[in-house]
């Protein structure tokens, strides 16, 4: 029988393109064990052995079942002391603190909660895949605000200003950012609180996974912590990057109570609780982590400063990342669009790095360089790079 | 501003990094850095580099021992004096005062249990002010000086994760 499969799929996830880069993915793929890989978005570390341990402690213990679906209260006390201490935020563990899985599944949730079709949402490439296409599986309609290298891809108020609608829902800010490590100092963010004051209807979702990994030596600032826009903001964290625990799956959200509860309403029905096993974990991470992040966070630093370095004796135009574990240089001049020059860097010097174009069209021109690796794969990596930008040079000449 | 700690924590697992590396992850000048590590030399901080070896792992037969030793302290000399007639064999690689219930613990490292045997009975036990020995032998080292000595766990994640 001759079924046409591809016309049974919902239109909108048939309308989901798929990857620009899949086939630099699958060629890198079939290399793997033989290149250095510096392509990779989640930390090399290997959760904290106290925040394992407690995860193994409660299965000795028996804890199997599943968890209330808001997450362990004893969970959302802990994250709501964490973020009180960490980041000076108020958030109430009983109803304004939902137990996700990771901060994939709270925007989601939120754009599934948020979203009546056709409405908009302000997302800001080059950015994390998944901002795009929760909000296109969720029936809206995303609306791109190119963010520039020269601005250190930081969102400027006249270009919010520009891209609101009657129809704009939320906006989605991912600072410090995948895939450019950009940041957004206090100042920046007031800037953008100021034309949000003038917009009462919008909303703001926050992106915080990267808040911990911030190298500009001050505390990184939430916009939520803006007394104005504090009732529109939901803030999305989790413990996949800052603990190096993307495996256990584990995130939350925290925001408005009367939001909260309908985003709990669908989690209940697709998820039903986050892993009752990583939960465990993230009452010791939450409680007894600063000090690993922050050795952590001192080593993602030292190796940033090295592959800064590395850059820019290969001649690679490069704005210096302030956060997060990325370096986004450019490549223009070379002759080469970003899936080449890649899928070249990767055949002739065995080094996997990601094309631009993977996080939006305007990123194309650039490559994301991942320091979540060890210091001598980057060192390695880094004369290649160099080796290889020469061997390009000598080409074009 | 170059920070001491941080950099004696860079150089204290691995001896072997770059003048021009350290500048780099630090963000300081490599003369900066040279000071400092000279700095470190005169102020004893830094005594010394070494190399982590597994000597179980060449054809060297020897064994780690530890060895407690309760003692009498000495008038006007407390345990200075005593501990440095031990302390004084090339075949102590470690010394130290404890409390609890021995004195000191010596540690002797890449010797022969025969060599080890003779230097307890012969040197020790004898001395005056030793009241008695209790000797360990190490059967495997899992792990000494923050270094692992089983297999190093190797990176397995995916090629590229977006
Ligand atoms: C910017 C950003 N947000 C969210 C996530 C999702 O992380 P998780 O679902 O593991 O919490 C990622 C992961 O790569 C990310 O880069």
């Amino acid at each position: 029988m001759d079924i046409d499969y591809q016309s049974k799929i919902s239109k909108v996830v048939n309308g989901i393109a798929p990857s620009a880069i899949r086939r630099f993915f699958d060629l890198a793929n079939e290399m793997k064990g033989e290149v250095i890989s510096l392509s990779i978005g989640e930390p090399d570390f290997v959760t904290p052995w106290n925040i394992r341990e407690a995860g193994i402690f409660s299965l000795e213990d028996g804890n199997t079942h599943y968890s209330p679906n808001q997450g362990y209260i004893e969970v959302r006390k802990a994250i709501s002391e964490y973020l009180q201490r960490r980041f000076d935020l108020k958030y109430d563990p009983k109803s304004q603190i939902l137990v996700t899985v990771g901060g994939s599944e709270a925007l989601d949730l939120i754009a599934r909660s948020l979203i009546d079709p056709g409405d908009e949402v302000i997302i800001l490439e080059p950015c994390f895949v998944a901002y795009k296409a929760t909000v296109t599986l969720a029936h809206g309609v995303p609306v791109v605000i190119e963010t520039k290298e020269e601005d250190e891809y930081r969102l400027k108020p006249e270009a919010l200003e520009a891209a609101i609608t009657d129809k704009t829902k939320y906006i989605i800010l991912g600072y410090p950012g995948n895939p450019t490590g950009a940041t957004m100092s206090r100042d920046d963010l007031a800037a953008i609180k100021d034309v949000l004051v003038r917009h009462p209807n919008i909303f703001v979702v926050s992106d915080e996974l990267y808040s911990e990994l911030s190298y500009t030596g001050e505390r990184p600032v939430s916009i939520a912590s803006f007394p104005e826009l504090y009732d529109r903001t939901i803030v999305v964290n989790g413990f996949s990057k800052s603990f190096a625990m993307t495996g256990w799956r584990i995130g939350y959200m925290a925001g408005p109570a009367p939001l909260v509860a309908a985003m709990n309403k669908v989690h209940q029905y697709c998820i039903m609780c986050s892993p009752t096993t990583a939960q465990y974990a993230v009452i010791e991470a939450c409680r007894n982590g600063d000090k690993e992040v922050d050795e952590m966070r001192e080593e993602y630093n030292r190796r940033r400063r090295v592959i800064i370095k590395g850059l820019n004796d290969a001649g690679l135009k490069c704005f210096a990342p302030t956060g997060a574990f990325y370096a986004f240089p450019s490549i223009e001049g070379l002759g080469l669009s970003s899936e080449k020059f890649c899928e070249r860097f990767l055949m002739e010097k065995k080094v996997a790095i990601v094309p631009g174009n993977a996080f939006g069209k305007c990123g194309e021109g650039h490559v994301r360089i991942s320091y979540a690796a060890s210091m001598e794969n980057i060192q390695e990596a880094m004369k290649r790079l160099k080796e290889f930008v020469s061997d390009l040079k000598e080409e074009n000449k | 501003m170059l920070n001491r700690i941080e950099l004696l924590q860079l150089v204290e697992h691995n001896a072997r990094v770059k003048i021009a590396d350290l500048a780099t992850m630090l963000n300081a000048s490599e003369e900066e850095i040279a000071a400092e590590l000279e700095a470190c030399k005169k102020d004893n901080v830094i005594l010394g580099y070494t190399t982590m070896i597994n000597w179980e792992k060449t054809e060297r037969e020897t064994v780690t021992a530890l060895i407690e030793v309760r003692i009498t302290p000495q008038r006007n000399q407390g345990f200075d004096k005593i501990a440095s007639q031990f302390y004084r064999y090339p075949q102590v690689s470690s010394c130290f005062l404890m409390s609890g219930g021995f004195d000191l613990m010596l540690i002797i490292e890449d010797s022969t249990l025969r060599e080890v045997a003779n230097f307890v009975s012969e040197k020790i036990a004898p001395l005056e002010g030793v009241l008695s020995t209790a000797t360990h032998f190490i059967l495997k080292k899992y792990k000494s000086n923050g270094t692992l000595f089983t297999q190093k766990p190797k990176d397995d994640r995916e090629t590229i994760v977006l």
